[in-house]
């Protein structure tokens, strides 16, 4: 009997590529029609303007942070979705109703106050925050989510094909994608989970793995400056905080009797215990706050380096600074590669290491 | 005076941080030179060690971040 199509591996990995391909084609040309018509407003308000001094800090910081539009080149950018939720129901719009400080009204007014979006009456003032949780919720599509949706695909195409890869020939010499990523998949498996977490490493292969692949490619995705590059998300502190508040509740859910006992009852002469309690306590917090911060912090100051050397050309307003600023930007840039694989290992450690530590069984230690 | 409180305390903590991963970068470079075929382990644990003391460092460019505006 022949084997339906579908189950042939070559054609659904030729297929769905080339599907979701097409997929983001189709998106990106609609979405740059989009961007011509936001590029045409503009046009008049420049005679009356006069050129604006280059400000450094507010270039780097419109890099930096997130935005509810994704700007690609001179005045034209995407408009993003908003998404507000309220407790009179549900709002979307394109951020491009709220350009140039209009006002929209759907359930609720809004405009943009200092690239957020705010509640305002109908004349334009900000009314107070209400109490609940609906007041409103702000779930828009803004730059960083949108590169989250963009590596996720990237990631479950990669790796989805390399699993078929797997289950169908069996496990033999790599060819393709899978002999690039083999070498960094057994690299996290024996130098990372096994040492740290010992025989029920399988359990965590897949949050590690995810983990340090997830984080790897949103760092390199930061650095590419185009469209769909450039997002910095993993220098955005709300993601990093909830990859450690991920690994903070493995952590302690996977806690055996003995790593709560040194953390209540540390392995000291009793009279210490009222300095050593409160800092082991506050050690189970420092911990992910850590990693949030260090992830975050490395990240963001990397595009922040690599923007100031580029805005050094437009300070000093000559291209002479451009012979010595582009080879020396080019030389941070790849030191930017190497951090983003480097954070992303260090990350996964930590987090297998704390993983491991709590689950750590009571008769290796000695009292 | 040009420049702020906040960019001061930002090059002090680079301070530290070329303190500390160039000492770790003299003692990788001693146990290289005694044993050279442990060059990797020792190559690895010290990218790790200063990748974790370039945390530091961070961290107080974040609070100096903070003193902006």
């Amino acid at each position: 009997m022949p084997k339906s199509r579908l189950l042939n591996v070559s054609f659904f990995r030729n297929n769905s590529i080339k599907g979701v391909l097409g997929f983001f084609i189709i998106l990106l040309s609609s979405l740059s029609t989009l961007a011509q018509e936001v590029s045409k407003a503009p046009a008049e308000s420049k005679k009356m303007d006069k050129v604006k001094e280059f400000d450094a800090t507010e270039m780097i910081m419109e890099h930096v942070k997130d935005s509810h539009e994704w700007h690609l080149w001179g005045k034209s950018a995407i408009p993003l979705p908003i998404i507000m939720i309220t407790d009179k129901g549900l709002d979307v719009f394109s951020s491009s109703a709220l350009e140039d400080d209009k006002v929209f009204t759907g359930h609720k007014s809004y405009k943009l106050i200092e690239d957020k979006v705010r509640v305002v009456d109908a004349g334009g003032n900000i009314l107070p925050k209400e109490n609940g949780f609906f007041n409103p919720l702000d779930l828009s599509i803004t730059k960083n989510v949108l590169s989250l949706l963009f590596s996720v695909i990237i990631l479950l195409l990669v790796f989805i094909s390399i699993a078929r890869t797997y289950s169908v020939k069996g496990v033999r010499a790599p060819k393709g994608v899978q002999s690039v990523l083999e070498p960094f998949i057994m690299f996290i498996r024996d130098d990372v989970a096994i040492p740290n977490l010992g025989k029920n490493y399988a359990r965590f292969m897949p949050f590690l793995l995810t983990l340090f692949f997830f984080i790897w490619i949103n760092n390199v995705l930061g650095l590419i400056p185009f469209f769909p590059g450039g997002a910095n998300l993993t220098g955005n502190i709300s993601l990093t905080l909830t990859l450690a508040l991920i690994t903070f509740i493995l952590t302690n859910i996977n806690g055996k009797r003995s790593y709560w006992g040194h953390i209540f009852t540390p392995a000291v002469p009793w009279p210490l215990w009222i300095i050593m309690v409160p800092v082991e306590i506050i050690g189970v917090f420092i911990k992910p706050l850590a990693l949030t911060i260090r992830l975050f912090a490395n990240i963001t100051a990397g595009h922040v380096l690599v923007l100031s050397l580029i805005g050094l050309i437009f300070i000093f307003k000559t291209s002479l600074v451009a012979v010595a600023a582009i080879p020396f930007t080019v030389f941070i840039s790849v030191i930017e590669l190497l951090v983003g694989f480097l954070q992303a290992f260090i990350f996964t450690l930590l987090a297998s290491l704390y993983i491991g530590t709590a689950m750590e069984e009571h008769h290796e230690h000695e009292h | 005076m040009v420049g702020s409180i906040a960019a001061l305390g930002a090059g002090l903590a680079t301070i530290g941080a070329g303190l500390g991963i160039g000492r770790i970068g003299g003692s990788a470079m001693d146990g290289i030179a005694r044993q050279p075929e442990a060059t990797n382990k020792i190559q690895t644990n010290m990218i790790i060690a200063a990748a974790l003391i370039e945390a530091v460092a961070l961290f107080s460019v974040v609070i100096s971040l903070l003193g902006l505006k």
